[in-house]
């Protein structure tokens, strides 16, 4: 099992006597992408940091790369809810940018490579003219986008976004999604995510967290699946078609 | 004006020339910290620091006075004291948090109630006043070497780790992820907070600290687009206000330290209606473009 990129075994997890995450196994390979979803406090939040190596384990065993990880999650780009940033914070988007790029030396300087980078990563999400720009100014949209393109400048191998469709437009989403399996192609992704309907092309498996793990591919994803883990009767809204006079197409 | 040109220049008055050199230099590092402090959002962290800085002042009247330890001066006291509290501070934001306002309240009042006791239980009298409210004849030559010390440290700190402290600032768990070690990043910064408000308490009195700590940077907050040019105008701004405080101190026979926090206050205050148009204006022309 060499290829695993992240592997979780047994993993046990409570916070202050409440458990929140048990008995989990999870296997990531190369090139899966997968949303996770699931509840308020279902501990999906929890999973991701555990990944992340912010939390750790009370039992069992997680490993990225074969490793601790705290000593892999520099090959992580994590895109975290942008509502935390401090709106007065006087900084240019792609200083904010070039953030994803902090680790690789000691000072934490960045080089003209660094910048480069940045800018590839600010022109991938459509943002290369707003570089200089404050921070501040921007919409709350075109923000996540920003931390996406952050989260790209750090060249990982794996990908992970909390609720990256929250602020964003039905266009912005379309655009984040096809980017999102362009970027398939060379890193995993895993995106959080509370709208359930999300284009399933784009994601092979569903990460159905409620306390408990379970893994589906997305053709599975139907009304029962999540009553089953929502616990109560719930509408689906479909966001890959459109209300046209023309009719709905259903796949 | 020419009072204070004669007074600056007598050689028998050197604590006017003093006061006014240590303050000029010291800006640097008020305005470099100040500008951390504000972003951060830690002034009731520099509150705590400036407070508990009393116990050790008054420690070290105590050891030196009663005890008979002569090296342990009250400034010496106040710097150990400060450290420990920065140390003190950084081990519980590390910890969740969630108590950590209750901490601050405690080493805030218990620090000042430890100085206080200290000083009332020292033979001979020593004015409290001078250390709450501050006091210019208080800077000798010996405060002009620590500011010296202290800018260079400072400027070398955060000329090198500029990007990751400003990282820091904004997203700590994302500069964590990417491998920077924060913690340890965060306790120096927060010793760095930590020796400029014992340099502040020489100037303004322990009471006063946040606002001259805290005010320059929080009226360049409302122009500067960023961090580095924030500190230069903050910097600015501090220095401006001392001057001007020492200024209008002597010609007007006032305490400076209050003089100077007034100053800056009033100037807070005229930002935030300026700010707000400047901003407004901005906005508009960058929706322009």
């Amino acid at each position: 099992m060499k290829d695993v990129a992240i592997r979780i075994r047994d993993l046990n997890y409570s916070y202050d006597d409440i458990p929140v995450l048990t008995n989990v196994h999870l296997d990531v390979f190369p090139g899966d992408s997968a949303i996770i979803i699931g509840p308020n406090g279902g501990g999906k939040t929890t999973l991701i940091k555990l990944i992340l190596g912010l939390e750790h384990p009370d039992k069992g065993e997680i490993r990225v790369y074969g490793n601790e990880p705290e000593q892999e999650r520099i090959r992580i780009g994590y895109v975290p809810q942008y509502a935390r940033y401090d709106p007065k914070f006087p900084i240019s988007v792609l200083d904010v940018v070039c953030m994803g790029r902090l680790g690789n030396s000691l000072s934490g300087r960045y080089t003209g490579h660094d910048k480069e980078i940045a800018q590839e990563s600010l022109a991938a999400v459509n943002l290369a003219a707003l570089s200089q720009r404050p921070f501040s100014a921007l919409s709350g949209g075109q923000r996540q986008r920003v931390l996406i393109a952050r989260a790209l400048a750090a060249e990982g191998d794996i990908l992970i976004l909390d609720e990256p469709t929250a602020s964003l437009d039905q266009q912005s989403e379309e655009q984040l999604f096809t980017m999102l399996a362009e970027l398939n192609k060379n890193m995993i992704i895993l995106m959080v995510t509370h709208e359930i309907g999300v284009s399933p092309s784009l994601f092979q498996r569903v990460i159905c967290v409620n306390n408990q793990v379970h893994i589906h591919p997305t053709s599975e994803l139907t009304g029962e699946l999540l009553r089953d883990m929502y616990g109560s009767d719930l509408r689906m809204i479909r966001h890959d078609h459109r209300c046209c006079p023309g009719g709905h197409e259903h796949d | 004006m020419i009072e204070l040109w004669d007074a600056l220049t007598d050689p028998d008055l050197p604590f006017l020339r003093y006061a006014l050199i240590t303050g000029l230099l010291a800006s640097i590092s008020f305005g470099i910290i100040g500008t951390f402090v504000v972003v951060r959002r830690i002034t009731y962290i520099a509150g705590a620091i400036s407070h508990c800085v009393l116990a050790g002042i008054g420690g070290g009247l105590y050891l030196q006075n009663v005890v008979g330890i002569p090296w342990i001066t009250p400034v010496r006291g106040a710097v150990l004291v400060a450290l420990l509290a920065a140390l003190l501070l950084a081990q519980v934001s590390k910890n969740g948090g969630q108590r950590e306002d209750s901490i601050i309240g405690a080493l805030w009042a218990g620090g000042m109630s430890i100085g206080f006791l200290f000083i009332a239980v020292t033979p001979g009298y020593f004015d409290p006043m001078s250390y709450l409210f501050g006091n210019i004849l208080l800077i000798s030559k010996n405060d002009i070497y620590f500011v010296i010390i202290l800018d260079c440290a400072i400027l070398a700190v955060v000329g090198i780790f500029y990007n990751k402290l400003v990282a820091l600032c904004f997203d700590e768990e994302y500069t964590q992820l990417r491998g920077v070690h924060t913690r340890w990043l965060y306790l120096l910064l927060l010793c760095l907070t930590a020796l400029t408000i014992v340099l502040l308490v020489r100037i303004v009195g322990i009471i006063m600290v946040i606002a001259l700590l805290t005010l320059p940077a929080a009226i360049a907050g409302t122009m500067a687009s960023g961090i580095r040019q924030l500190m230069f105008i903050a910097t600015l701004l501090s220095g401006l206000f001392i001057v001007s405080g020492l200024g209008v101190s002597f010609s007007l026979d006032l305490p400076s330290g209050p003089v100077i926090i007034l100053i800056a206050t009033n100037c807070y205050l005229l930002s935030l209606g300026f700010g707000k148009k400047w901003r407004k204006k901005t906005e508009r022309n960058n929706s322009l473009c």
